[in-house]
């Protein structure tokens, strides 16, 4: 039975400690968020200076606030007075303490005493605990930003949980660029009460939450995690970032969060055994949390590269060869006398389908759906879109637009850029099989009419072949993990 | 640092289902020497006791005897080289294995992961080599071939040199037998070094058992 998270993520109120005039300070900062995004709930403002701050009135003690309205106690106070604060906050029906303030076992022997009081208070109180020391909670679903920084994320399926702050906003910052949104996120500071694993426990039972992304740097029982963990993997797939892979790492996690070290190779074997899926930066991971929250699961193993013009498909065709877990797929006679009929004769003939440039018409939304639907294809890899948005850009932006007809070739380019994204994840859709579309202009041009139409069709645009190979690789392990244990 | 001497570590992995070379032990060099006529020639001859962990550095292992002078001799050689520190000590005979290739195989509590079996490519080149992988104790099968696969020499493990590939299901079932062993608190580690791989088929020719310290 896992820990029930829900008043952390899901309050029917808030309340803030150390809520101060003073707009640097956390209490501010975290009152301010919670009021900007979206939260519906009541929200209670407790400071010690009377008045208004971001027109919400100023409560002295938590004792002021109505007994029920709020179950979430965000504390941003210093560590003298935050025992008798979980106390009173008790009182008023409050069932979980996000702590947000900093000085306890990061900073000492005396803070270690206090965290130790502190977690053993809030279980004889009955609250969940999380932090001290942490940069605060996300929960689209209920508007809520409960924390010291930004983003606040678009809403979506990646159930973020992590070790440290600052890589809970860098895996905001992708969402926010990619659009590929985030359920929950939480940063577990030093996890005095609550650890990574109670909130894996949790999103897996979450039905906002398809996929966690965690940042791991040290676990003290590694055993346990790794006795949950795996029935948390047969529920969801867990995307994993692991910090001090190396002896240098190792050193500065040491000081970081006072993580002990193991080898390496030893969390690398029990990642695997696991069902963990392991990556090696934090690009790697969010694209594959980004596939696993947006692209059906394959049935195996086989890949075809799709592209419109010769390099890009050579590059894939190498990163697919040399992935341990994807295979090339050998494609049917069938499959190819179809793909004739549909294609001047110029085509490759093999996998990477090769348009051989110059594809401007319905021919590549009717090619992936054929080989979408095709038995030897598992999943696809569609490269070389875009290439009419970037032509058209440059003419939109030119002396001569929208003469000498370039206003009608231009519209004609965006309509099929948009054409092409859009039939990717309606053929995805409807032959179950992930089909990633990999463009340097996902970054390059973000406002390319393809690079749009792929994030409306709520998919990720992948930043280049290998980034996108990655990612299917994780996918398939995934699938193939689940499937060896049923 | 307690290990149970070679002839005890080998009863304890052989019991759990590790497949060893041939062996026997006896007190002196007329018992070894007919022991290594009832096994066949060539035997290695060692020197075995509890205390005595480093046989090949402190040159105590005689390898490729072919007929009973030479066990002999041998056996002569290494009592005459046991010193008082090595406490009660016998002679260990075991078959001479061949075989072009050697893993490492062993079983070591991480403190935090706790037990773990562990695979590695062994011989002359094997700290160059750097190729091992662990998964935690116990395995079952599906998590024995993982950890096999899991080597990036495998080449190594396919068809080699006259020699046919390794049989995965037996090293699955040394890796499953070394992480049979992690229930059993008195055992801080084992090690398989060398498992030499003879006809495709794994085969320990030396074994440590390092005791727990006794709390």
């Amino acid at each position: 039975m896992s820990l029930d998270l829900t008043p952390l993520f899901e309050p029917r109120g808030v309340i803030v400690t150390g809520v101060s005039s003073h707009p640097g300070k956390f209490g501010f900062v975290t009152l301010h968020n919670i009021l900007t995004c979206g939260f519906e709930g009541p929200v209670f403002a407790i400071g010690r200076e009377a008045g208004t701050v971001l027109d919400q009135p100023v409560l002295a003690s938590v004792d002021d606030v109505p007994a029920e309205a709020a179950d979430l106690l965000v504390i941003c106070t210093p560590v003298s007075v935050n025992e008798q604060i979980l106390v009173s906050a008790a009182a008023k029906g409050v069932k979980a303490v996000f702590v947000a303030a900093g000085g306890y076992s990061e900073s000492g022997p005396e803070g270690i005493a206090a965290e130790a009081r502190l977690a053993s208070l809030a279980a004889r109180l009955g609250l969940v605990l999380a932090g001290p020391n942490g940069q605060g909670v996300v929960s689209t679903p209920v508007g809520l930003c409960a924390q010291i920084v930004a983003p606040y994320p678009p809403r979506g399926r990646i159930g973020v949980a992590s070790q440290s702050g600052n890589l809970v906003s860098a895996l905001l910052n992708m969402a926010e660029q990619t659009g590929i949104g985030v359920s929950r996120s939480v940063s577990a500071g030093n996890a005095a009460s609550t650890s990574l694993i109670d909130y894996l426990e949790w999103l897996a039972d979450d039905p906002e939450t398809d996929v966690a992304l965690c940042y791991i740097e040290g676990l003290p029982d590694g055993r346990a995690f790794f006795e949950r963990v795996r029935h948390v993997s047969a529920e969801m797939p867990v995307v994993v970032i692991k910090g001090g892979a190396t002896s240098g790492g190792q050193r500065a996690a040491a000081s970081h969060t006072g993580s002990l070290a193991s080898d390496d190779r030893i969390f690398t074997g029990m990642a695997r055994q696991a069902g963990l899926l392991r990556a090696s930066t934090i690009e790697a991971a969010f694209d594959a949390a980004a596939t696993f929250a947006t692209q059906p699961l394959p049935q195996g193993e086989n890949v075809v590269v799709l592209t419109t013009a010769g390099g890009w498909g050579v590059i894939a065709a190498d990163a697919v060869t040399a992935h341990p877990d994807l295979t090339l797929a050998a494609l049917s006679d069938n499959l190819f006398a179809s793909i004739d009929e549909m294609l001047p004769p110029r085509w490759s003939r093999n996998n990477p389908v090769d348009l051989a440039g110059g594809e401007t018409r319905e021919t590549i939304p009717d090619l992936l759906h054929l080989v979408a639907g095709h038995p030897d294809v598992d999943s696809i890899i569609q490269l070389g879109l875009g290439i009419q948005g970037n032509t058209a850009a440059l003419t939109r932006n030119g002396p001569f637009y929208p003469d000498h007809g370039l206003e009608r070739i231009v519209d004609f380019h965006e309509r099929q850029e948009n054409l092409y994204a859009t039939a990717a994840a309606e053929a995805s859709t409807a032959n179950s099989k992930p089909i990633l579309v990999a463009s340097e202009l996902a970054t390059a041009r973000p406002d390319n009419p393809m690079v749009t139409a792929v994030r409306d069709s709520g998919r990720l645009c992948y930043n280049s072949a290998d980034r996108a190979v990655a990612a299917l690789g994780h996918v398939v392990r995934y699938a193939a993990w689940r499937r060896g244990r049923t | 640092m307690a290990t149970f001497s070679e002839s005890d570590s080998r009863r304890v992995v052989a019991t759990a289902g590790v497949v060893v070379s041939g062996w026997a032990v006896a007190p002196d060099p007329a018992g070894a020497a007919d022991e290594a006529a009832r096994l066949g020639f060539p035997v290695a001859a060692k020197l075995c006791g509890p205390e005595i962990a480093h046989k090949t550095e402190r040159g105590l292992v005689h390898l490729g005897l072919t007929s009973v002078a030479e066990v002999e001799a041998a056996a002569t050689e290494l009592l005459a080289a046991a010193t008082p520190g090595d406490g009660d000590v016998e002679l260990l005979v075991s078959t001479m294995v061949s075989g072009n290739r050697e893993l490492i195989a062993g079983l070591v509590r991480d403190e935090s992961f706790g037990p773990c079996v562990m695979l590695g490519i062994g011989g002359v080149l094997a700290e160059a080599v750097a190729d091992v992988a662990f998964r935690l104790a116990p395995l079952d099968r599906g998590d024995a071939h993982d950890l096999i696969a899991s080597l990036r020499t495998q080449a190594l493990l396919g068809a080699f040199r006259e020699e046919p590939a390794v049989d995965r299901e037996a090293l699955a079932d040394t890796l499953c037998a070394l992480g049979s062993l992690a229930h059993d608190q008195t055992i801080r580690s084992v090690d398989l070094n060398p498992l030499i791989i003879s006809d495709g088929r794994p085969i320990a020719v030396d074994a440590l058992v390092e005791l727990a310290d006794a709390t």
